[in-house]
């Protein structure tokens, strides 16, 4: 008979199935490799960490803060780690761990609208009808991907209206979404006992045969089959325990803080040390027009503690050599503070701290105006550039141009890496 | 007397309580339309039928010539899931199969396709294909710009059969409030950050009602194709002079079109010019109004064949020219022979620009009656019989026709307008939840992309299909598996709701086996449970074919 939907070659998506439901082991596929797991150091392969902040967070209550002059509002500024950097008092966890850090205090943008972006700053190319770009994290699934992972290869953690999305790449490179991260792992588990599982499959199996029949080659085409096998795969694949934060130590859970975007800080963890490379987490709500400062009180007391054991937990287990962290926005807020005491959108000039996987650690670049009055900053950064800059970390040419389905050659980006942080 | 008064308020007040809450519910469940229309006569003229045999015509004699031999005609009931997904994004309901099955003569898939297209659920679910064309899926800004009133308005049209020539210059020529006037929201799609981007607008109407993709003349001329920059920049002049102010969207004479030279970085001012057909432009009307005219000109064979090819995309799944708006140009009538955009545009053209025709016509010809099954197994043969259109193409459902199949599947009568409130409502949010997890295709919906493991997981595990093919009194799974029918009719009803077929004798049997085996009503209860839950899941459920 004729079985169009081998995984593993031999063996029948039946067989698979009977063991998938049976067994908590995977199988199917080889699993990951223990060494390379294991490897610490600049040797790891590396990830990348996004940690998204939504709505557009404001340069001056976070990294670039200017206490005392007419738009720094009511907040002070603290020393951090990393000499000659100070950033807002709302951060004291995090200004313990910024010593092999990176700041941008000079982000430009051309998109002051939330929804194009959110769409420019994830994947590096402005939106535009014709032409959906694939997201930062997709390149680098599409350029690397990681053949040993049963689990997706591209997560986005937390809840987001623009997840980043495969693009022209096609949809199998959109982010993975998990929105209660630590808390709820979605669709991955099967809704019935083992037996009936397995019934359900094999009657699949018998109605899917009558589908084929006339069909054989555009049936293959769809794929359908395989798509099952890879969500059985992943669903019986012990890597699903990264996902899953209740076996760690109550202390590091607390660091991380109880919070959808903390849980994700630490699951991202988790993530990279099993082999995942590109991962988004995501934290809403900056989007500050009226009350910004004490809006960002809030933001901060999530950020804070989520960020700084992010870098805390990576530094100690020898992962930060091999991780690249960034933390950004789709755009910054205006100096000027508004009658309600909000801040407006701001898309020249606005700051993100980057580090780690070997990107030079310990550099400003930047620097805005103290009276808010000259918009264009000092050494402007575009956000092409700063992903020119971390594909090459990934050793990933990022000039490669890729053909579009219009049939328009694209780079990976069409920015320049950026000297001091190479 | 006293302590009376009270014992009568006492009983009278939870009868008067209760009977208010049956009312309300009543109210609310009943059907706010009495009857839905029932299936009409055929009435075509031999117009209709004269172009539907030239595009059957033209298929044949491309299929001999290439030695192609094109499948069987598909049976009927596929033909009904096939018409019901296309017009209603959906499968048929039992309720729906049954009253086909019911209707006699050769002509009754004809009938058919006149009842879903007098049903409101066309209007509904083409509203929002049409407004993807038109507007795209952005968000966009909210205060001045409102896609539900938009689509609510673009479903009037269609209900009403506005002409599709007329719905366009609407468009392109509207004033007034996205709220109240909201064909504006054309207009106003194309604002970001406060500022209207003209160049956007021109880049939409140019695909979506001329099937050209001429964004990228937008900074340089088009690479092979004929666009230049300088004709890009003099159809934006023609949007030059409309401004979205608090008051709406309206005409300011005053305003000139200028650009910012590339090189020279000065500013120069640019005037409206079309790149071809200069005849067909009026002298009368303001700019965007002359633009209109000439967009939908009937010498503009660029509209009717774009029109066309969207519209067979939206019926067959995949366009006749993919991708759908970046046709090549029309060729010279008097030196080659027409295509089949060119025969349904002529036809469109002549008839009023009629959607409703154009779809009749389609649906009828030879193409969409095709099985998607064949003899052949080699993947070229396969190949060049979808590519020339000789066997109905496997195409992925779009995420709301899963939901609507699912949604329908789960109910053996037909949610409608008809409908209660509690399905409808039911409906509405688990379609927008179901999006949001299953992954939106966007405008660029007629592009085939595989299926991912996220919709996989959604299916097989999501809350949706779990209450979908648990039994409870509400839905149709606990219905068949209460029914006092012969197995063998249970299981022939299973497949019917999900895949509108009935089974093959092997499955029959099989699934009978398991019927068999089982001991308590319980048991059976699961077996059907579990049947369900394997047709939401074969490819033949989400696959059009």
């Amino acid at each position: 008979m004729f079985d169009p939907i081998s995984l593993s070659g031999k063996m029948n998506r039946r067989d698979l199935c009977k063991i998938a439901v049976g067994s908590t082991l995977s199988f199917a596929l080889p699993g990951f490799d223990l060494k390379a797991a294991e490897k610490r150091g600049p040797e790891r392969r590396k990830s990348v960490i996004i940690l998204w902040m939504g709505g557009g967070p404001s340069q001056l209550e976070t990294w670039d803060p200017h206490p005392g002059t007419e738009i720094g509002g009511p907040g002070k500024a603290i020393k951090t780690a990393m000499s000659g950097l100070q950033i807002s008092d709302m951060y004291p966890l995090l200004a313990e761990q910024l010593e092999s850090m990176s700041v941008i205090r000079s982000m430009v943008s051309k998109e002051g609208d939330h929804e194009r972006g959110t769409k420019y700053f994830k994947t590096g190319y402005r939106p535009e009808p014709t032409t959906v770009y694939p997201a930062l994290g997709a390149i680098i699934t599409h350029q690397a991907p990681n053949s040993k992972l049963e689990i997706p290869q591209h997560i986005s953690l937390g809840n987001t209206e623009f997840p980043a999305r495969g693009g022209y790449l096609g949809g199998h490179l959109d982010a993975f979404r998990v929105r209660d991260p630590g808390k709820n792992i979605g669709n991955m588990r099967a809704r019935v006992e083992p037996p009936r599982q397995n019934r359900r499959l094999e009657n699949l199996n018998i109605v899917s045969q009558a589908f084929q029949k006339g069909r054989v080659i555009q049936t293959q085409k769809t794929l359908h089959q395989s798509t099952i096998d890879r969500a059985l795969t992943m669903m019986s694949s012990e890597q699903l325990n990264a996902l899953e934060i209740d076996k760690e130590p109550e202390s590091v859970r607390k660091a991380y803080g109880d919070s959808p975007f903390g849980r994700g800080c630490l699951v991202a963890r988790r993530l990279v040390e099993q082999g995942v490379h590109s991962i988004e987490v995501n934290l809403r709500g900056w989007d500050s027009h009226a009350n910004n400062y004490t809006g960002h009180q809030t933001q901060a007391a999530m950020l804070d503690p989520g960020f700084s054991s992010l870098l805390k937990d990576l530094k100690s287990r020898d992962l930060l050599d091999s991780t690249i962290v960034l933390c950004i926005g789709e755009f910054g807020r205006t100096p000027k503070i508004n009658p309600l005491d909000g801040r407006d959108h701001w898309p020249t000039g606005f700051s993100c701290i980057v580090g780690g996987g070997g990107i030079k650690g310990n550099v400003i670049i930047g620097e805005t105006d103290p009276t808010g009055k000259e918009k264009k900053p000092a050494e402007p950064v575009q956000i092409q550039d700063l992903y020119a800059t971390i594909l090459q970390k990934l050793n990933i040419d990022h000039t490669k141009e890729l053909i579009s389905p219009i049939g328009r050659p694209l780079a990976l980006s069409d920015g320049n890496p950026i000297k001091k942080l190479i | 007397m006293k302590p009376n008064i009270l014992k009568w308020k006492a009983v009278c007040l939870p009868l008067c309580v209760v009977g208010l809450v049956i009312s309300l519910v009543t109210w609310a469940s009943s059907s706010p339309i009495n009857n839905s229309p029932k299936a009409p006569m055929t009435t075509e003229g031999s117009a209709f039928e004269n172009t539907v045999k030239q595009v059957d015509q033209l298929f044949e004699d491309q299929w001999s010539e290439n030695d192609i031999s094109a499948s069987e005609f598909s049976d009927d009931l596929n033909q009904l899931r096939r018409l019901s997904l296309a017009l209603h994004g959906t499968v048929p309901s039992l309720e729906e199969i049954r009253e086909f099955e019911r209707m006699e003569g050769n002509d009754r898939l004809e009938r058919w396709t006149q009842k879903l297209l007098a049903d409101r659920r066309f209007a509904d679910y083409f509203s929002e294909r049409l407004a993807r064309a038109f507007v795209g899926t952005d968000q966009g800004q909210f205060i001045i710009f409102r896609r539900d009133r938009f689509k609510a308005w673009l479903s009037e049209q269609i209900e009403a059969n506005t002409p599709y020539d007329e719905l366009a210059r609407t468009l392109i020529s509207g004033e007034g409030l996205w709220t109240g006037d909201p064909e504006t929201n054309y207009i106003t799609a194309a604002s970001a950050d406060g500022n209207l981007d003209r160049n956007k607008l021109t880049g939409n109407t140019v695909r979506a009602f001329l099937g050209q993709r001429i964004d990228c003349a937008q900074c340089h001329d088009h690479p092979f194709d004929h666009w230049k920059q300088s004709d890009f920049e003099g159809l934006t002049a023609f949007y030059g002079q409309v401004e979205v102010e608090l008051f709406g969207v309206r005409q300011n004479e005053d305003l000139k079109y200028e650009v910012e030279d590339r090189e020279t970085l000065e500013k120069r001012v640019v005037s409206p010019e079309v790149p071809f057909l200069g005849e067909c432009l009026p002298q009368e009307g303001t700019l965007r109004e002359k633009l209109a005219a000439w967009v939908t000109h009937p010498q503009n064979r660029r509209f009717e064949r774009a029109s066309a090819n969207r519209i067979w995309g939206l019926l067959f799944g995949v366009p006749y020219i993919n991708p759908v708006d970046d046709l090549p140009a029309p060729t010279n009538l008097s030196e080659s022979s027409p295509d089949v955009l060119d025969i349904l545009g002529k036809d469109f053209r002549e008839n009023g620009y009629d959607i409703k025709r154009m779809i009749q016509i389609i649906v009828a010809s030879k193409p969409f009656r095709l099985s998607s099954q064949s003899e052949n197994s080699e993947p070229e043969q396969v190949e060049r019989l979808t590519d020339s259109w000789a066997a109905f193409p496997l195409v992925r459902l779009r995420p709301e026709q899963i939901i609507g199949s699912m949604l329908q599947a789960s109910s053996l009568k037909t949610i409608d307008q008809n409908s209660n409130l509690f399905m409808r409502g039911r409906r509405f949010f688990s379609e927008i939840n179901f999006l949001n997890e299953y992954g939106d295709l966007g405008s660029d919906e007629l592009n085939d992309f595989p299926g991912t493991i996220p919709q996989a997981l959604l299916r097989m595990n999501g809350e949706f299909a779990q209450d979908n093919s648990t039994a409870s009194l509400l839905n149709s799974v606990g219905r068949i598996a209460g029914l006092d029918i012969s197995d063998e009719k249970r299981i022939e009803t299973c497949f019917l709701v999900c895949l509108t077929r009935i089974p093959t004798s092997s499955e029959k049997d099989y699934f009978l086996k398991q019927y068999q085996a089982t001991q308590n009503q319980n048991e059976r209860v699961k077996v059907t449970e579990d049947l369900f839950w394997s047709l939401y899941n074969s490819p033949e459920f989400s696959w059009n074919h």
